[in-house]
């Protein structure tokens, strides 16, 4: 066991992991931060996907060991300092945008980064940055609408692809 | 997975050392050597990671073109080359999905030589150099069939060096689950001719396309390639396409490179 340390929703953490320790094992099972999901384990559902230094990863495939040193935020740490939720989060609710909510976690995280990187997006935009998230409930187009909501953009009737 | 030890040098020094004992295996990234790991496919003792090497970092121009640090993820490409190399930049921008492209790095790419990967297509269609801590290797050397490269054992690749075309394009038809390339074609224009780069298509991996070559050298436009025709021995065959479909697409997607190239 190596003892791996890193910033984690604002607060220094330090554990005791494997090599072969994933990010998402280290944040669920270390940390007790069930709120990363994992859904595939193969890289391909999104719904594990967290903030590294800024940057949207797939929780799952990267080694928590890779991690050591960085800033990682999760979906725990995306709602505001009083416990509201967050503009994001508050869209994703107010426009339906999940219903078994699986996926929500990854969906959130990804939408979060889109926006610090392109904060208007147009609505194809958001359906190619979401490519890598998987959503088996709502068909997207709720999950659409809210990110365009959430950029402060009016929300067209979302047309189906 | 099995387990096993996890280094991170800071120098490509010290990854080569941390290379050169038993089972050690470099990791880049790791979009695709944990899947791998995960299915129990690999089982190496010692896993280098070389993602936090500073030096293996980094887009920049040079007079020997655009010159890109082995270790440099996939969406930085795409935003740092974009003004110097657009056609690289936009291959790069359209691998796998932003979270992957955050992670994935052209050196891994390369290092796998998955016979479906962008990279490889971009870096055989442009003439790039691989730089490792050994050697250059010129790509049209570099690339020795599916999965296998001219790399030694323990052999670092620190970075790529690509000369800049004139034009250039890739576009791929994408295999929407895995998004890898069912077959993506690269096409540079560079003032002593054209090349061509298939991927996704060969049982051989990536292969240079040369009578499309020769046709688009005379004449650099999409009907040049009309006449010819690509033979569906040695092409892929799977669940997603036959041999003659992704023959097929060799042409179709190359006329739509040239159309598309800048």
């Amino acid at each position: 066991m190596t003892t791996v340390t890193m910033t984690v929703n604002g607060k220094t953490v330090t554990g005791e992991v494997e090599g072969r320790t994933l990010l998402s094992g280290f944040l669920r099972e270390g940390l007790g931060l069930t709120g990363t999901h994992i859904g595939c384990d193969t890289s391909q559902c999104g719904a594990c996907v967290v903030h590294v230094d800024g940057k949207a990863v797939k929780s799952c495939t990267m080694f928590a060991l890779d991690a050591a040193g960085a800033t990682v935020k999760t979906i725990e740490g995306m709602a505001n300092a009083d416990g509201s939720l967050s503009v994001i989060q508050q869209s994703f609710q107010d426009h339906h945008g999940l219903q078994c909510g699986f996926c929500t976690p990854g969906m959130v995280m990804s939408s979060a980064a889109l926006l610090a990187e392109n904060p208007k997006p147009t609505e194809a935009e958001v359906r190619h940055y979401l490519e890598g998230n998987i959503c088996r409930c709502t068909g997207y187009h709720n999950i659409v609408k809210a990110v365009l909501a959430a950029s402060g953009q009016d929300v067209p009737a979302v047309a189906a692809e | 997975m099995h387990n096993f030890d996890f280094v991170k040098p800071s120098s490509i020094a010290d990854a080569v050392k941390a290379l050169s004992g038993d089972g050690a295996q470099a990791l880049s990234g790791g979009q695709t050597l944990t899947p791998t790991l995960k299915q129990r496919l690999a089982q190496p003792s010692v896993l280098v990671s070389l993602t936090g090497i500073a030096e293996m970092k980094g887009v920049c121009m040079g007079a020997d073109g655009l010159s890109i640090g082995a270790a440099t993820p996939h969406a930085v490409v795409a935003r740092e080359a974009a003004k110097d190399y657009p056609g690289l930049a936009a291959l790069a921008g359209g691998i796998g999905d932003p979270a992957v492209r955050n992670r994935g790095t052209i050196g891994g790419s390369l290092a796998n030589n998955d016979p479906a990967a962008c990279y490889p297509a971009g870096v055989l269609g442009s003439g790039a150099t691989i730089v490792t801590n050994k050697r250059k290797i010129a790509a049209d050397d570099y690339f020795q069939g599916m999965f296998t490269t001219a790399l030694d054992e323990g052999e670092i690749i620190t970075g790529v060096t690509f000369p800049v075309p004139q034009k250039a394009a890739y576009v791929k038809f994408n295999q929407p689950a895995s998004r890898f390339a069912l077959t993506g074609v690269f096409v540079a224009k560079f003032a002593g001719g054209v090349r061509v780069a298939v991927t996704g298509a060969s049982n051989n991996g990536v292969f240079r396309w040369t009578e499309a070559e020769a046709a688009l050298s005379a004449n650099f436009a999409a009907a040049a390639v009309e006449g010819l025709t690509v033979s569906p021995e040695d092409m892929i065959g799977d669940l997603h396409g036959t041999p003659e479909y992704r023959a097929h697409l060799v042409k179709v997607l190359t006329k739509r490179a040239v159309a598309a190239a800048h």
